[in-house]
């Protein structure tokens, strides 16, 4: 493996690189367009642009549910388990809350743990943790039809957390929800997320949502999708309510705002 | 199921009507001196029943057995059929068609044919298996249907988890399929019922033990009164068939899907 000069210097290797990764649509779409990046432990990456930009299919190449067309994705720290995962753990939050209607709240945070083959009893209190940790301690037993929209996106919260990964995903998970719901989801995602010394990358397409939440801006023009902007967000965390009309913040919405107008623009220019 | 009904009612209403229209019966057919080989008033009907009760209870037994075990093969068989289909495109390919042009042939027609491969002595068995025909396809396209209707992303978690085949067929697929299935079961009970009396007409030349071959019997004997209580037995049976299907559709399916759930007025 070759390091690149930073690493000699910092002796920190990113925990995933992606080489010059590119996607085509069998329609022939190049959806992204050799994209080159490293994402450090302990980021909390959000990913804007606008719809069709190939962020959602770069977060499913990241998970390994979508293959690049060329180029590759490395996880240069990661212990590779040659039989069956070469990976760190990764978790995956959907647009929709994607639970399993016929089975509670407990079964559905269980069932990352249940496919790993580890014994109901032994994943009790790491269920319950998980379903604290979110507010839903008291809905256990509740099926997903008896929650609201808001509880529902946390029991799937819940069950990205159970596993305790590495990296989570979260491909739009707050974009069915209304203002006031998804203004709490984002203060207690950061909550758990200082809590759990996560990796995280966040899609989104709202530029105040991700300037809130993230350690670092990634902006993105679409057809093809290339990264047109790498803004810090260096607001320490813990973040709250306050933070939202800091001058700090505006400056930043300010920045990205204008980065995604010419990401628009930039859509037009490209081949 | 509308909330604003109580149960009371919608258990007495049919009742009372089904009192009513009795009692009309009954009025009409002795004011208008029908004769009973044509019309049996209900009192005639309920006094047959009475009378050969142990036979038709023995009838009704036979008729029973062969239709829950038809009902039970088509049930086992369509879901096994089913999660290969699901499972492998090109086996779906293959048995479809044979599937389809077994549904559409009326079963009249084939158990002649199918009589005569399981033999004459083996009579019970040959309306088993006509009896299981007609019930299995209903099951199978429901099944499949389920079983292919599985949310894409609950599909991507499970391979991000690395789930197994037959981890993702239990814990996934199958409860998706569970409320499609329970439809085609619904439907099936009442064909299991319909194909063992249809294959026992055709069969039962004397053989018969069925309810089915009551009915033809007493027609022949013009003993329309225990024609009528034979009848009415068999539709007993097909009701029984459909509460207890319903019953259990609202057991497995109370907790989580729309049809079982009771919406807040």
């Amino acid at each position: 493996m070759n390091l690149a000069p930073h690493e000699f210097m910092t002796g920190s290797r990113p925990l995933i690189r992606l080489h010059d990764v590119s996607k085509k649509y069998r329609s022939g779409t190049v959806a992204l367009h050799r994209i080159r990046l490293d994402i450090g432990r302990g980021e909390f990456v959000s990913l804007l642009g606008p719809s069709g930009c190939g962020k959602s299919s770069l977060l499913r190449m990241i998970a390994g549910l979508a293959t690049p067309t060329s180029g590759e994705i490395d996880w240069p720290t990661a212990e590779y388990d040659v039989r069956y995962q070469p990976r760190p753990k990764l978790s995956f939050v959907f647009q929709e809350p994607t639970l399993m209607p016929w089975a509670t709240i407990f079964d559905n945070v269980f069932l990352p743990l249940r496919l790993a083959g580890i014994p109901r009893s032994a994943a009790t209190p790491r269920i319950m943790d998980a379903l604290s940790s979110v507010g839903l301690d008291k809905f256990a037993g509740a099926y997903p039809r008896q929650l609201s929209g808001g509880m529902k996106m946390r029991a799937s919260i819940a069950r990205a957390l159970v596993t305790e990964p590495d990296l989570l995903l979260m491909d739009e998970p707050f974009a069915a929800l209304d203002e006031i719901t998804r203004s709490r989801l984002n203060d207690d995602l950061l909550k758990v997320f200082q809590a759990q010394k996560w990796t995280v990358i966040f899609v989104t397409h709202s530029v105040f949502e991700s300037v809130y939440l993230s350690s670092r801006l990634l902006v993105l023009s679409s057809r093809p999708g290339r990264i047109i902007a790498d803004l810090p967000i260096s607001a320490a965390y813990p973040r709250d309510q306050a933070f939202r009309t800091d001058p700090a913040y505006i400056a930043l919405c300010r920045e990205a705002s204008s980065a995604l107008t010419s990401a628009m623009g930039a859509a037009v220019e490209a081949h | 199921m509308r909330p604003d009904i109580p149960l009371w009612l919608r258990v007495l209403a049919p009742c009372v009507i089904a009192l009513g229209l009795l009692l009309l019966w009954e009025v009409l057919v002795r004011s208008l001196k029908i004769p009973k080989f044509v019309l049996p008033p209900p009192s005639l009907i309920y006094e047959a029943l009475l009378e050969d009760l142990p036979s038709l209870l023995a009838s009704l037994w036979v008729t029973l057995k062969v239709t829950l075990e038809a009902f039970s093969i088509a049930s086992i068989g369509g879901v096994l059929l089913a999660i290969l289909c699901a499972r492998s495109r090109l086996f779906e390919l293959c048995l479809f068609p044979y599937a389809v042009i077994l549904q559409v042939t009326p079963v009249v027609a084939i158990a002649p044919l199918i009589l005569i491969w399981v033999g004459v002595e083996h009579l019970e068995r040959a309306v088993l298996i006509l009896a299981s025909i007609v019930a299995f396809f209903p099951i199978l396209s429901n099944t499949i249907l389920g079983l292919k209707s599985v949310n894409p992303d609950l599909v991507s978690m499970f391979s991000l988890y690395h789930a197994r085949s037959w981890q993702r067929l239990i814990l996934l697929d199958l409860p998706n399929a569970l409320p499609y299935l329970l439809a085609g079961m619904k439907i099936s009970g009442g064909l299991a019922l319909i194909g063992a009396v249809v294959a026992e007409f055709v069969a039962g030349s004397g053989n018969g033990t069925g309810l089915a071959w009551r009915v033809v019997e007493s027609a022949n004997d013009l003993n329309i009164p225990r024609m009528f209580a034979a009848l009415t037995l068999l539709s007993s049976l097909g009701l029984l068939i459909f509460l207890l299907m319903n019953g259990l559709s609202f057991l497995l399916l109370r907790h989580w899907h729309e049809s079982a759930m009771r919406r807040e007025g």
